[in-house]
């Protein structure tokens, strides 16, 4: 018997738990070419923001040891255009959709929340918190778990109450779980986790960094333990809580790595880039791979790797 | 062997290639411009490469019958003329594969096709035979002389686009010889079709990873994705100068709203 692969994520229910991660599916259409999106859990936006933006100068990006490292700077045309041209595309796809967000205020993100609460077919918002607080010398949002509170009680108060608030983490903080708690505590429905890892790559010619801008973000398979661990950390502490993990998902059974830590479901990003028909082969991987576990649920396995040896496994 | 690229190709279009094995530490795929379709075998697809990193050195210990794994064909391609017309052809180093299928279709156009091809010395000059069958006439350049005339590709291209009287041209290769050849064409009051190499995570769009200042048809300067909306743009929508920039009044730049435009612009927003 094929396995009930639905998974749930606050009040909504996805088909599966393979999604794309932020900045890691175009606006969709470029993705569609190669996976039908209705047939994964949910596409996750590019993060948006209230205005246009042109981003960071090339070079945007150096490959590294089984990842890369980018600093693309949120490019994106703003909300206006995201409203009229790309969330009108997703939706006649009949996906379901997270919008990601990103912004230099608690009321810009308030804002955003409230326009994408007057729009019909959002289903959810992740809230991208790795994004330079100008009202703190420029330090992330997720460097300071009070003012990421500030941030995800904003958009808690302006999104309408039956989209769910997921918060995204950076793994590089000095309190995780510190961090984790005070989105909860601030009403977060979710959290998403994890974003980039901060790092820099130097060019061995000119010595000089890799990347315009000097740091940038390390993704793909080579911080997948440090994903997975920062979800083992989170759902140990939370366990009510229900997580987006991501970090170097390449393969079926990686997806069952981040759901047997605590993830509910998982996003594809860096991958989708070397494979563009990612999401498609990991989704049947994953569901093969269920099945041969005997379990009736994919919730069952749900942070299995905290349950005692001889419980954790299905079959 | 790779059919259903062969059938859907069209010249400046390009394939991006794994490498490294499938539990290669090399994530990314590497771009080549396709040089050659063929049906044999059911539809068989050439590139030519250059050896740079790690990532080509896989590959040039290839050999034939093994298997590859490619995504194409990728990118837009070169537009053609409805009409007749004059070509020059300017190719530097590894960047003029692309210019041989070209050179095909635009024979095929009733085209008169004039090729000038640069490289470093004269191991590296591609394809010196073919460039003389499908071409009017064909000058090479070598940086040493050992080839051809001594210099850059650019340099010879004044007097090839007045003796042929060229109608366009069109240009594959680093960013500086395509700046430099769009100028050339541009004293000659003719347009430049040019290919560009930038620095690519994906190839298919969705990282914005390999964006360059464009002006689009309305003035703006947007930051535009030359794996998709490339790698073929017209010579002067490049903002050659800025590349590696973001130019201030590209849209979404810093302090680009106070330009007091943000209504307008925001429509047209594209890519
Ligand atoms: C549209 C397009 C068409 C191209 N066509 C050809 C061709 O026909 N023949 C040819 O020899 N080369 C071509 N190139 C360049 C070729 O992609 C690079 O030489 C190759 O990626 C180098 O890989 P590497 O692992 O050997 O080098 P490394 O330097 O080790 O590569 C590291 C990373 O940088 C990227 N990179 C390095 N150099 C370039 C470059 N010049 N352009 C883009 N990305 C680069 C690689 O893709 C990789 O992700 C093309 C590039 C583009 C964008
Ligand atoms: C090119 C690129 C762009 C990204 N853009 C965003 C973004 O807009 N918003 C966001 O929250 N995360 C963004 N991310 C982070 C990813 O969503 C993801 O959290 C991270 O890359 C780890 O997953 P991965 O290893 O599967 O890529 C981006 C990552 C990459 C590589
Ligand atoms: S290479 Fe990814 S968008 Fe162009």
């Amino acid at each position: 018997m094929s396995p009930d692969l639905r998974v749930r994520l606050s009040q909504v229910e996805l088909v599966n738990p393979i999604m794309t991660a932020a900045g890691c599916a175009g606006t969709g259409r470029e993705l569609a070419r190669f996976v039908d999106l209705a047939r994964i859990g949910a596409i996750v936006t590019k993060s948006v923001m209230l205005e246009p933006r042109a981003g960071r100068p090339a070079p945007r990006m150096a490959e590294t040891p089984s990842g890369m490292l980018s600093a693309i700077g949120l490019q994106g045309p703003g909300v206006d255009v995201f409203l009229q041209r790309d969330l009108p595309w997703l939706l006649s796809r009949g996906g379901h959709t997270v919008v990601s967000i990103a912004g230099g205020s608690a009321s810009e993100y308030a804002e955003l929340a409230r326009r994408l609460s007057e729009a019909s077919g959002v289903g959810m918002i992740e809230v991208n918190l790795s994004c330079p607080n100008p009202a703190s010398q420029g330090r992330d949002f997720t460097d300071e778990p009070a003012e990421a509170a500030r941030v995800v009680h904003a958009v808690r108060s302006h999104a309408r109450s039956d989209i769910p608030v997921f918060a995204k983490l950076a793994p590089d903080v000095p309190d995780l779980v510190g961090l984790a708690t005070a989105c909860v505590e601030a009403r977060a429905d979710g959290l998403s986790m994890i974003n980039a890892v901060r790092g820099m790559a130097i060019d061995p010619v000119t010595l000089r960094p890799a990347v315009a801008g000097g740091m940038g973000g390390v993704s793909g398979p080579a911080i997948r333990p440090i994903a997975v661990g920062c979800v083992h950390r989170v759902h140990a502490a939370l366990p009510e809580v229900p997580i987006i993990g991501m970090g170097g998902v390449r393969t079926g059974t990686d997806v069952l790595e981040f759901i047997a830590a605590g993830a509910s479901s998982v996003a594809v990003g860096t991958v989708n880039f070397a494979d563009p028909s990612a999401c498609a082969r990991i989704l049947r991987e994953f569901e093969e791979a269920v099945e041969g576990r005997g379990v009736a649920r994919v919730g069952e396995l749900v942070g299995a790797a905290h349950r005692p040896i001889g419980a954790a496994l299905g079959g | 062997m790779a059919p259903g690229i062969a059938e859907r190709f069209r010249s400046g279009q390009f394939v991006a290639v794994a490498v490294g094995g499938e539990h290669s530490g090399m994530l990314l795929r590497r771009p080549f411009a396709i040089h050659d379709v063929k049906p044999d075998y059911g539809g068989t697809v050439e590139f030519l490469f250059a050896v740079r990193g790690a990532g080509t050195a896989w590959l040039a210990e290839r050999r034939s019958r093994d298997l590859l794994d490619v995504v194409g064909p990728l990118g837009r391609p070169f537009p053609l003329p409805r009409d007749p017309v004059n070509c020059v052809l300017v190719g530097g180093g590894s960047g003029c594969a692309p210019l041989f299928p070209l050179a095909h279709s635009l024979r095929r156009r009733g085209c008169r096709v004039d090729f000038v091809l640069g490289a470093a010395s004269a191991d590296r000059v591609c394809s010196a035979i073919t460039a003389r069958r499908v071409a009017e006439t064909a000058t090479f350049t070598t940086d040493d002389g050992s080839f051809g005339v001594r210099g850059r590709v650019t340099d010879p291209l004044g007097q090839v686009i007045e003796e042929a009287r060229s109608d366009v041209v069109y240009a594959c290769g680093p960013m500086a010889m395509l700046r430099a050849a769009t100028a050339v064409a541009d004293q000659h009051g003719i347009p430049t079709q040019v290919s560009v190499e930038e620095t690519m995570a994906c190839g298919t769009g969705i990282c914005m990873t390999c964006v360059i200042p464009i002006v689009g048809e309305d003035g703006i300067t947007r930051m535009v994705r030359s794996c998709v909306d490339g790698p073929v743009f017209r010579g002067e929508q490049v903002r050659f100068d800025d590349v590696g920039t973001i130019p201030f009044d590209a849209l979404g730049a810093p302090g680009w709203k106070a330009q007091g435009d943000g209504d307008r612009a925001a429509d047209r927003e594209a890519g």
